[in-house]
């Protein structure tokens, strides 16, 4: 028999292990990382080839270079959906009752999710970055401001991990994930993301404008120097404010929550 | 035995919303044995499992488990537990060592201590032939192992499996049994429920019957038996006009019932095996040949719709 030392646990550790478990998934079955990169590639042509020359973005400007950055920030929207599913997943497997029977820091499961999902996502940037500048989207700043732009994608993403976890802890059956999956369009399409604002009827652009993905997707384009479709001062002005704080708000609400569901679990 | 239990619940409590899952559940389960929880759709078997393994809080009502307050020493009891839940909480896109390294990392293990225990349960558990596949082309009792093999890698003192062979196929449930009596002769306390009775009768030295969310009777499973009636003798004779001879030659305190459509007699047996061989003898006196003598006691499933129907109306 093996002799066991005295077990050594850290959440960080026991995070870091449960991040590998997804990267060992992406090993197993590659298949689904990488139709989930298909999908973005494919509605990254289809937006961009089926819409471009019917769409023109106020204040002038390519269509393509005004529409990836918004299709960056939707896909970081969307992440919320894998978050919710796989941890909704977990616990109606069991696996998440088995990690909770067992020894260890009640916040590595959301640590390693964390880790999962901003992998997996930093990936799925990188692959719409790249397919973004092979199809003719350009970065017309330089690279400080590039990456300025890149952190605050990721950021977004943390921020909706958090909306993810805790919807997966406090709903979990496959409904409830379907139900997300639905509405998550709205809040994604009434926003900037396809068309400016200023092109929709009033009351629907300004739900637009202040839509947290609005600025995420603003603020983006301003740092890749490409057209915002915004005309009016102010919000070109507060676009970098609200990029940062509308993320920091949702982390805030959600991750408090989020411990809280866990908690709650022992109900 | 002078040891304390492994396991003690004293007046478990657990109302969700309406419904009571645990009303005044009490149980005690000596060292190293099996302790079947038994009990029909509903009662609290599962609730039972999950407050004594730390993962529910009951509302009231204490309970250790290893020498340890479930509720204020959870981290000791989790230590010294291993869970097998209801329905298999394994990886299934990860193969059957992966899974087991996770679990043993997480355990705290490092990953050459995770690797080899991973290999010393994989081949003890008649895994090795598939340790690298992926875990979703195991077959049921396959999974079960690796599931059981999961919260084996500390040696836990106390291992809870919740319906262990519910959806098995007899060879699958005969794996999975042959595994428990192994874990248990190792010195592990175990804590099984089941809706089955057989299963309950061939692994647990020490039974409690549960009915809405209430142990109404614990025993080993001859003494619960025993307490539903005595054995019974049954002859079948192969014509029915000799069953007077039968009734009239063979010795019993109560009247022997006779069921002339089946052809048979039915004599109450307090001394087992002794009354067997006085009716033999009797019937061999006698001159009469039956086609069939068994010697009856009454089953488990008996004494568990005994208990559970007749608890029901008193
Ligand atoms: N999380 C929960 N929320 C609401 N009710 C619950 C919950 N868990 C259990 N119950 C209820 O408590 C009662 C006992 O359930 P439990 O799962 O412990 O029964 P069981 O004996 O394990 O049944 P089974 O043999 O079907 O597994 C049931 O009436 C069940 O509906
Ligand atoms: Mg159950």
């Amino acid at each position: 028999m093996t002799t066991l030392s005295t077990p050594r646990s850290s959440a960080l550790r026991n995070g870091w292990i449960l991040t590998q478990r997804e990267l060992l998934h992406w090993e197993r079955q590659p298949a689904l990382p990488i139709f989930g990169l298909l999908f973005s590639i494919m509605l990254l042509l289809m937006f961009g080839f089926l819409f471009g020359g019917a769409i023109e973005v106020p204040g002038g400007g390519d269509y393509i270079t005004f529409l990836l950055p918004g299709m960056f920030t939707l896909t970081m929207l969307f992440g919320v959906e894998s978050t919710m599913l796989a941890m909704s997943t977990d616990a109606a497997k069991g696996i998440t009752d088995r990690f909770r029977s067992m020894p260890i820091h009640s916040s590595a499961v959301a640590l390693g999710r964390c880790g999962a999902d901003m992998a997996s996502s930093v990936l799925n940037l990188a692959v719409l970055l790249v397919g973004g500048l092979l199809i003719g989207w350009q970065i017309t700043t330089d690279l400080g401001s590039a990456l300025v732009g890149v952190l605050l994608l990721i950021w977004l993403r943390f921020a909706v991990l958090w909306v993810g976890i805790f919807l997966g802890l406090t709903f979990r059956n496959p409904a409830a994930t379907m139900a997300v999956q639905v509405l998550i369009w709205p809040v994604g399409f009434l926003s900037n993301v396809f068309v400016a604002p200023e092109t929709m009827p009033a009351w629907l652009g300004a739900v637009a404008a202040w839509n947290p993905i609005s600025a995420t997707a603003t603020a983006t384009r301003q740092l890749f120097g490409n057209p915002t479709g915004i005309t009016t001062a102010w919000m070109n002005d507060s676009a970098l404010l609200m990029a940062t704080a509308w993320p920091l708000v949702l982390t805030l609400v959600f991750l408090p929550l989020s411990a809280r569901a866990y908690r709650r679990l022992r109900r | 035995m002078s040891q304390s239990p492994s396991l003690q619940a004293v007046g478990l409590h657990k109302r969700y919303g309406d419904v009571t899952a645990l009303d005044d559940f009490s149980l005690d389960c000596a060292p190293g044995s099996i302790h079947g929880l038994l009990g029909p759709n509903g009662a609290g078997k599962s609730t039972a499992v999950r407050a004594l393994t730390t993962l529910i809080d009951v509302d009231s009502g204490t309970a250790r488990v290893a020498g340890y307050a479930v509720r204020t020493e959870s981290r000791r009891v989790r230590e010294r537990i291993g869970l097998v839940g209801q329905g298999t909480a394994v990886d299934d896109i990860l193969g059957g060592t992966q899974n087991l390294v996770m679990f043993g990392r997480l355990f705290g293990l490092s990953k050459t201590q995770a690797v080899s225990r991973a290999g010393e349960l994989m081949a003890a558990f008649d895994l090795i032939e598939a340790a690298d596949r992926p875990v979703s082309g195991y077959s049921g009792g396959m999974r079960r192992r690796l599931d059981i093999c999961a919260s084996l890698i500390l040696s836990p003192a106390v291992l809870f499996l919740d319906e262990p062979t519910t959806g098995l196929d007899p060879r699958g449930r005969n794996e999975v049994w042959r595994t428990i009596r192994r874990i248990a002769a190792d010195g592990t306390t175990v804590l099984l429920t089941t809706q089955y009775l057989d299963e309950a009768d061939q692994l647990a030295d020490s039974i409690s019957v549960m009915k809405a969310g209430h142990v109404v009777r614990t025993g080993t499973p001859v003494e619960l038996k025993k307490q539903l009636g005595s054995d019974r003798i049954v002859v079948t004779v192969s014509d029915a006009a000799d069953l007077p001879r039968v009734t009239a030659s063979v010795h019993s305190h109560s009247t022997p019932e006779i069921d002339s459509a089946a052809r048979t007699v039915t004599i109450e047996a307090p001394s087992g095996t002794a009354a067997l061989l006085a009716t033999v003898r009797a019937l061999d006196e006698a001159g009469i040949e039956p086609e069939d003598l068994v010697l009856r006691r009454p089953t488990l499933d008996e004494v568990f719709l005994a208990l559970t129907s007749q608890e029901a109306t008193s």
